[in-house]
Formats: structure tokens, sequence, C-alpha cells
């Protein structure tokens, strides 16, 4: 079984990113960039599928500028077999990398995509739901576990107030939510040995997709602060102050 | 200008976040008609048809909606929202995962999370985790979107006299099927609905030491929340966590108890009327956006609180 798994560069999760002072974007000039978060979690699944003999192959793929070649070199060094870069300086909505991911698995018939379910730059958890509409995919998001039974993937999800398990025929798409697993770190050895590894790079023309946006962002600024408030010295205190003063209790 | 909402409902009743996403619609104008797509749904139609405001319910009863699907559903909501300007969602779990793919099969793109309209196709939501937050426009023919309920204050449940249509179109993609269903059973109000949550961090040092903040909970008629990191240290279930890749909240009060204030963290709940922090550290970023901080080792003003109360 062939698995896919996209991996997203964004800001490290660590960094408090500001907009910039002309409300234009994200001020993202010397900010450290990572995995996504919740693509580490994807690409994680993907090796355990692997370890455990379920998985075959583990592809890893990224859409962006150049430098997401460092996001995908992470993956090869945790474990991915190769790597897959669309190379585009064009900003990338949601619906073009589900366009463009299209387009990669129409290439590569992997059994099944591994997204993780938001970006923390963004925030929109889309992709992966949109690109399993774009391939008549069935979809498990927000994934707490992954189970191989009877050629199907069983996917349990985090849903509001619980847990939902589905079903789906595979090739599925599964988006991971926090608690599927914890990520390895990548050990210096498999940094070295993922240089080596075959990473191919293709163009969104190549793949025939068109990236225009749909979206124009017209400002970004910072949320409206909210006003500090006042220390008190005791529970009694806090209770009188919640009673009396704010009574909301 | 024309508008659709997906419901979020359990065939019986409609949930609040309905509520919410038909104060976002009013916001932009237009008639509004909700789609009620379930099974043995004609309750939640009706309820769905007392909404003020709502001009029209379209009720899709089939077993094919039956767990709400997003294969099934997103294909239902694709074919009727060609007759719409915009189509519109709560963004709970439900709506987050049918909505894009319903956008996908349209070939329109889709604005998450909006807080705030600022005219029928430009709308603010949050980005990074709440640190900044986004004009955005749309040139697309239907605007998709999905709406943080805590940006719109409810409308009433009651009072709206709506015509409902049957809709008969019966979509199965046959590529999924539902397999069964854990809710957490619970006394306690919802956490997105509770006028009141207590949420405890990694303070609390263990799952075991919630039931310190079960017990005010209790008195208070209080829902239970928790940050990211008492979820990625597994004190409790992820369906607890309030934050920006959780729950948004935003109660009457909210009590953090044990919790720094991530910006993560507050992205999910500083929209709450009264917050309340517990901490003893005093530097913790909570204080600064609380209203009443008490610098205290929670093991020992919880105790304290809850017999105070």
């Amino acid at each position: 079984m062939k698995v896919l798994v996209a991996v997203k560069r964004v800001p490290d999760y660590n960094v408090k990113v500001r907009p910039k002072s002309d409300g234009t974007g994200a001020d993202l000039n010397n900010v450290k960039m990572s995995i996504n978060p919740f693509c580490e979690i994807a690409v994680e699944e993907a090796i355990r599928l692997k370890e455990a003999g379920t998985a075959t192959e583990v592809v890893a793929v990224s859409m962006g500028p150049k430098a997401c070649q460092e996001q995908i070199r992470t993956a090869l060094a945790l474990g991915a077999d190769r790597g897959i870069h669309v190379e585009t300086d064009a900003v990338l909505q949601p619906l073009a990398v589900a366009k463009l991911l299209k387009a990669v698995f129409d290439k590569e018939a992997p059994d099944l995509i591994i997204l993780g379910k938001q970006s923390i730059d963004s925030d929109n958890n889309q992709t992966g739901q949109m690109f399993a509409a774009l391939a008549g995919l069935p979809q498990g998001t927000f994934a707490s576990e992954v189970v191989f039974t009877d050629g199907k993937v069983k996917v349990t999800r985090e849903i509001d107030g619980g847990l939902q398990t589905v079903a789906l025929n595979l090739p599925a798409v599964v988006t991971t939510d926090l608690r599927l697993n914890e990520p390895r770190y990548a050990s210096l050895p498999n940094i070295m040995k993922a240089k080596r590894k075959p990473l191919d790079v293709l163009t969104p023309e190549e793949l025939a997709v068109d990236v225009g946006p749909r979206l124009t962002s017209v400002k970004v600024e910072p949320p409206a602060e909210r006003a500090a408030g006042i220390k008190v010295d005791s529970v009694a205190a806090l209770v009188d102050k919640l009673k009396n003063e704010a009574k909301v209790i | 200008m024309s508008i659709l909402i997906l419901a979020e409902h359990d065939n019986a009743s409609i949930k609040i976040a309905t509520l919410n996403t038909v104060a976002a619609a009013i916001a932009i104008g237009g008639d509004i008609t909700v789609l009620v797509a379930g099974s043995d749904c004609a309750a939640a139609g009706q309820a769905a048809a007392s909404i003020a405001g709502v001009a029209k319910v379209l009720v899709a009863d089939n077993a094919a909606y039956a767990n709400q699907l997003a294969e099934n559903v997103s294909l239902l909501v694709a074919e009727l929202a060609t007759d719409y300007t915009h189509v519109l969602a709560p963004a709970t779990t439900n709506g987050k995962n049918i909505l894009p793919r319903a956008a996908a099969l349209l070939d329109v793109a889709q604005i998450s999370d909006i807080t705030f309209v600022v005219s029928a196709d430009t709308f603010q939501h949050p980005i990074y985790a709440g640190n900044m937050i986004e004009t955005i426009q749309s040139s697309d023919v239907i605007k998709v979107i999905t709406v943080r309920t805590t940006g719109f204050d409810a409308v009433a449940a009651e009072g709206g006299s709506a015509t409902v249509e049957i809709v008969a179109a019966a979509h199965d993609a046959g590529i999924s099927s539902f397999v069964g269903q854990e809710v957490a059973v619970s006394d306690r109000p919802e956490l997105t609905s509770a006028g009141i949550v207590i949420s405890g961090g990694r303070g609390m040092q263990n799952g075991e030491n919630f039931a310190m903040l079960e017990k005010v909970a209790d008195k208070l008629g209080a829902a239970l929340g928790a940050s990211r990191a008492a979820v990625d240290a597994g004190f409790v279930p992820n369906d607890m966590q309030v934050g920006q890749t959780g729950k948004i909240v935003a109660p009457d009060l909210y009590i953090a108890v044990g919790i720094s204030g991530a910006i993560q963290h507050l992205a999910g709940m500083k929209d709450s009327k009264v917050i309340v922090a517990i901490n003893k550290d005093e530097d913790a970023p909570i204080f600064q956006v609380a209203d009443y901080g008490l610098v205290a080792d929670l093991f020992d003003a919880i105790p304290e609180l809850e017999a105070a109360l």
C-alpha cells in the first residue's frame, strides 16, 4: 500500500507572528519555518503504517516556493521514502492546493492520503476535504485513530462532544487531529540519509492546474486588545467580585 | 441575495450553533433558507421553521443523510447551492467536515470561521491562532462560509414562520459508512453553549485533579474545559479542549485554572464576558486578559472556592 502525505511549510509554532505594519499580511522576515504540527502528525502516522507493514511506500508532497524542500527533507528524515515538490511562488489557497494534490494523486495512485486537519498559519481546515471531493474519495477528518480492516480503513474522528467512527473505502483521505500520535524526532544519521533520498520537482503548469486565487486578503491587523483587569488577593474577594460587581454567579 | 444555511441538528431539534449562523446570514442580508439534512428529521425541520428571520426550510429526509456523512451531504449541498449567492454553516466539526467538500464540488473557495460581516463579499476571520484578524474578500459567484458561532449572537429560536419544503434528492456516494459514535454523556452543559466554563491547564498536574474542578463546575452549573497543554499531556480528552485547534467558547464567565494563557488558548476564550484566572505564576500571560486574577496555588484556591460557593 502506498501512502501519500502532504506537508506544509509554516512559521514554527513557538514563534509569535505579527502583522506587517502596513497590514498587507503576516511579517515573516527572519521567522523560523517548520513543518505544520498537524502535518507532522500525518507524517508520523504514515511512517508507523510502514513500520507496521501496512504501507510499503511513503511519499511526502509539498506545494510552494523552493524553500518547501526543507520541510520535505524533514519528512524524509522522519522516514518518508521519497518526496514530491510542486514548485511555485504563487500564493496558494486551499482550493488550489487541493487541485495540485489531485493531480499528484492521479500520477501516484496512492491508497491512502494523510494531511493535517489545519495549518497553524491560515487556520482554514479545508484542504483535505476539498481534495477528497475533487478526487471523489471518502474522508476521515480530525482522526484520532486509523485502523485497516477488510480492505477498508476505519477512522475514529474527534467530533463535538465525543468520537465518531466511520469506515471508508480505499483509496481514502485522512486528516489528523492532535491525539492521533506523538511525532518522533529525526535522528542525525537519518537527517544525513534524507539528503540522498529522491525528490522530484513539478510545476503547476506541468500538472495543468490553474492556481489563481479566489480570495483577496484586504487587510491583516492585530486583534482588539482586551483591557487588563484587577488582581484580587483572596478567594473570598474573588467570589465577592463575581457576585456583586460582575454579577455572573 | 439568497443564503442557504446547513443546519446543525440532531434530527429531533436544532442546535444553537444554527441560530448563530442565521445571525451571520442576517448581517449579510437577503432571503434565508435553512437546509435540514438528516434521517427522520421532520421535527428538526419544524423547529428550523420557527427560527426568527428564516424564510424557507428545506428538509432532506433520507437514510443516506442519517449520520450526516460528508461524502453524501456535500453532494446535496452542492446541488442545492447553485440557487444561492451564499452557503453558510456553523464552524462546528460537522460544518468543517462537510462545507469545504461542497465548496470544492462547486469549484469555489471557502472562507473559514468568519467573526464579522463587512459586506456581502467581505468578511473578517482570525488567522495565526487569533494573533491576527484578516479581512478577506471573495470573488466567487457562490460564497461558501463557515461561521464562528461566538462571533454572532444567536437569533430567537421562536417567532419565525418559514415555509417547509421537502427535498427528494437522495445522494449516496456509497464510499463511506457510519460505524459508531461515543458521545460523552454528562449532566453538565455543553462546552460551547454553557453560561459558565471552568477550564484546567497543565497546572492541574494530572487527570485525577480535574475532579476538583468538577466539584466547582457542579456548584456553578458550569461546563468543564481544558487547555491544549492539558490535552497534550493526556490529562483529559480532546473534546474538552478550548483554543484555536479546539472549541471556541464565549460564556458569561470563564474561569481559567492553572492555565498560563498561550495565544492558542486565548484565541478560544478571549471573547468571554468575564474572565477569571487562578495561577500561582503572577507573570502568566493569562492575567493580561483576565478581569479578575488571583495569584494562588490552585490546590489551595479551588477547594476554598468550592466551599465559598
